[in-house]
């Protein structure tokens, strides 16, 4: 694929319409998050039967996640960085490291949830739960979509593929991976840390 | 300074790190205070401003919110927007903030 035909039509903004298109997109996912928070922040406190959040959060835990998934951001936008600079090899670096820190990210949710599983904590046992696991596992879709993007980046630019004058690809990636975690620092507060006091007191 | 794009100013690489340093540090804070038992009478609106805090900084700095046209902000800004006055719609019909 040559820079031509990667290169977006212009628009009467001057701007590129790709860009302009993930921006919408983000815009739109937020209304999408904001339901499932919403439902999330509902359902709190009213299930009938446990277990309880109180009873399976294990803050400390959540916060590492919580920091690896700040960190990648860092990755993420040191790869952006480096392909402006025409640095493919810290290109390559930094792109690798955000997709491993997804992956952690993404293997802690799977212990996490596994525990809550093993806890009586179910998408169909009360509403704690099925609110729970609908709102973490559409944010743990999203991640997971964005290792794949990270990844296929990461196997061009090995291929020769990804050229300095494509970093807009790599822009895009970049704003779909740092919104992933800005709903994540939301996540992490109104779901787990706000239940924290019922845990620590 | 990093290369420009779209001739915009983005951030140096260091300043990328001092950023992650506070979002890092910012959560390490948010994480203590709900240990603190004499503050569980503000915890909320501490951790709404901490977490706004992060996701102002990240939005603005990391996806070059501040420096990038602001159309951009807009759409993002309008979503958002958005998004908040459901949420908060939700809140208060089905009464949770009364």
């Amino acid at each position: 694929m040559t820079t031509h035909e990667t290169a977006g039509h212009t628009t009467t903004t001057g701007l590129d319409n790709r860009k302009v298109m993930m921006w919408a997109f983000i815009g739109s996912d937020c209304l999408f998050f904001a339901s499932l928070v919403s439902t999330y922040l509902l359902y709190r406190g009213k299930s009938v039967v446990g277990p309880y959040p109180y009873e399976v959060f294990n803050i400390p835990y959540t916060s590492v996640s919580a920091f690896v998934l700040l960190m990648s951001s860092l990755t993420m936008v040191l790869a952006l960085s480096a392909i402006q600079r025409g640095d493919h090899t810290r290109l390559r670096i930094w792109l690798l490291a955000t997709s491993i820190l997804g992956c952690i990210f993404l293997g802690g949710q799977y212990f996490e949830f596994t525990v809550f599983v093993e806890q009586g904590v179910t998408l169909q046992g009360n509403l704690f739960g099925s609110s729970f696991f609908t709102l973490t596992s559409f944010h743990g879709l999203h991640v997971t979509f964005g290792v794949v993007i990270l990844m296929s980046f990461f196997i061009m630019s090995l291929r020769g593929r990804l050229s300095q004058e494509q970093s807009l690809n790599i822009e895009l990636a970049g704003l779909y991976w740092h919104f992933v975690d800005i709903v994540w620092i939301v996540i992490f507060t109104v779901v787990y840390l706000i239940e924290a006091p019922n845990i620590v007191h | 300074m990093a290369t420009e794009h779209h001739n915009t100013e983005h951030p140096s690489s260091l300043k990328y790190v001092v950023i992650a340093l506070i979002l890092s540090v910012v959560t390490a804070i948010e994480v203590a205070v709900v240990y603190i038992e004499a503050l569980s009478a503000l915890l909320l609106p501490i951790l709404l401003i901490l977490s706004v805090g992060k996701f102002i900084v990240v939005v603005g700095y990391y996806m070059h919110l501040k420096f990038d046209n602001k159309l951009f902000t807009i759409l993002f800004g309008s979503g958002l927007i958005l998004a908040i006055y459901v949420l908060c719609a939700l809140m208060l019909l089905f009464g949770v903030f009364i």
